[in-house]
């Protein structure tokens, strides 16, 4: 019963985020909300898993924690560097103007 | 068993309950707040408390075996990487010009009060 | 051998987290951990930086512990903040030295402050950071000055 609770509970989180998602001005709060949306599917594949009575599901919600922090990462340094593979470091300062 | 369990029971309860209640003020924040920086916090209660509070809850309920260490796998591991990852869009948004309203940088002036 | 340890973590974690102890997934097992090993010592090649860590355990358990409640009384605060009608924001982007010696002591310190609801890290510099806030006031900086000497604290690299 709490599972189902919780479980809908971050459903309507999910549907708070996706609003943020489509609304969001700039594109840091787009990646914001990806990310909080990455952390809330953690959490409900967790919670589903014990609803069902099979927390096996906990090792699909790790991968989804695991892509979720690459995902966020990449499309950040590919915003930042136009390039996801080997970049040359340079300060941010210069970054300002680009 | 009985009343230890049931203790065990309730207890495990009102921390996903109390979670679940986390991260729906985490997204209501994300959604209510009126620019980037603030919503950056919200999304950071939704990363610790309720990521907290649920795994835990989670624990409790499924007693010593292996998926209370996956949990806890699970959770050390989302501990580490959502403060990384806030860290890094809010780098980003700063390094991209995003500086937050009504407020410049003044490293040297930390002291002075500014509304 | 390092390489030894490595093979010996990897293969526990692998059974750990398999659970079903046939051959065939056993073999499979074996031949991950053995890919993985090869990756690494290629990694070497390119770099050999390794991690040290320089921690006294009991002190970071006791760490956490603090951490765990300063946790909780920074989310009841930013709570009250998001379910106030008006909203009562006064965001400031301010910098807190940092007296850390290792690097692993200072991405502990600037995980906690992200950690906290109520404050991001959000530029490292040169003995500094550079944190935002929701709702600046001077507390902030003598909480933070406060969690800097106990991160300070659990290091057990000698000061120089």
């Amino acid at each position: 019963m709490i599972f189902a609770l919780a479980g809908f509970g971050i459903l309507l989180a999910m549907v708070l985020v996706l609003i943020r998602l489509i609304k969001g001005p700039t594109l840091y709060d787009r990646v914001l909300a990806v990310n909080s949306f990455g952390t809330h599917t953690v959490l409900l594949i967790g919670v589903v898993g014990f609803w069902n009575g099979r927390p096996d599901f906990l090792d699909i919600a790790l991968l989804y924690a695991l892509i979720n922090f690459v995902g966020t990462i990449a499309v950040l340094k590919f915003f930042r560097y136009r390039a996801i593979g080997d970049v040359m470091w340079t300060p941010p300062e210069k970054d300002k103007d680009a | 068993m009985s009343e230890y369990g049931i203790i065990l029971q309730f207890l495990s309860w009102t921390l996903i309950a109390g979670g679940t209640f986390f991260v729906v003020i985490g997204a209501i924040g994300t959604l209510r707040f009126p620019d980037f920086w603030p919503r950056l916090h919200a999304a950071s209660i939704t990363e610790s408390g309720g990521v907290i509070l649920l795994l835990a809850g989670l624990c409790l309920h499924a007693g010593w075996t292996l998926v209370m260490l996956k949990l806890i796998f699970i959770g050390v591991f989302l501990l580490i990487t959502g403060p990384t990852s806030t860290h890094a869009i809010a780098n980003a948004a700063l390094v991209s010009g995003l500086r937050p309203k009504s407020q410049s940088v003044a490293p040297n002036k930390a002291d002075d009060e500014s509304s | 051998m390092r390489l030894v340890g490595y093979a010996v973590i990897l293969s526990s974690l692998w059974l750990l987290w398999s659970g079903i102890y046939k051959s065939l997934l056993i073999m499979f097992g074996a031949g991950s951990v053995l890919l993985v090993l090869l990756i690494t010592i290629r990694m070497n090649r390119v770099d050999g930086d390794r991690i040290q860590i320089e921690l006294n355990p009991l002190n970071f358990f006791g760490y956490i512990c603090w951490l765990m409640v300063e946790i909780a009384k920074c989310n009841i605060r930013v709570t009250k903040t998001i379910l106030t009608f008006s909203m009562p924001i006064k965001q400031k982007l301010f910098e807190v030295p940092y007296t850390q010696r290792t690097d692993l002591g200072q991405v502990i310190f600037a995980n906690s402050i992200t950690l906290t609801p109520g404050t991001v890290t959000v530029e490292t510099e040169d003995g500094q950071f550079l944190v935002h806030a929701l709702s600046y006031s001077h507390d902030d900086l003598e909480a933070l000055a406060d969690m800097d000497r106990r991160v300070s604290k659990i290091e057990t690299l000698a000061r120089t």
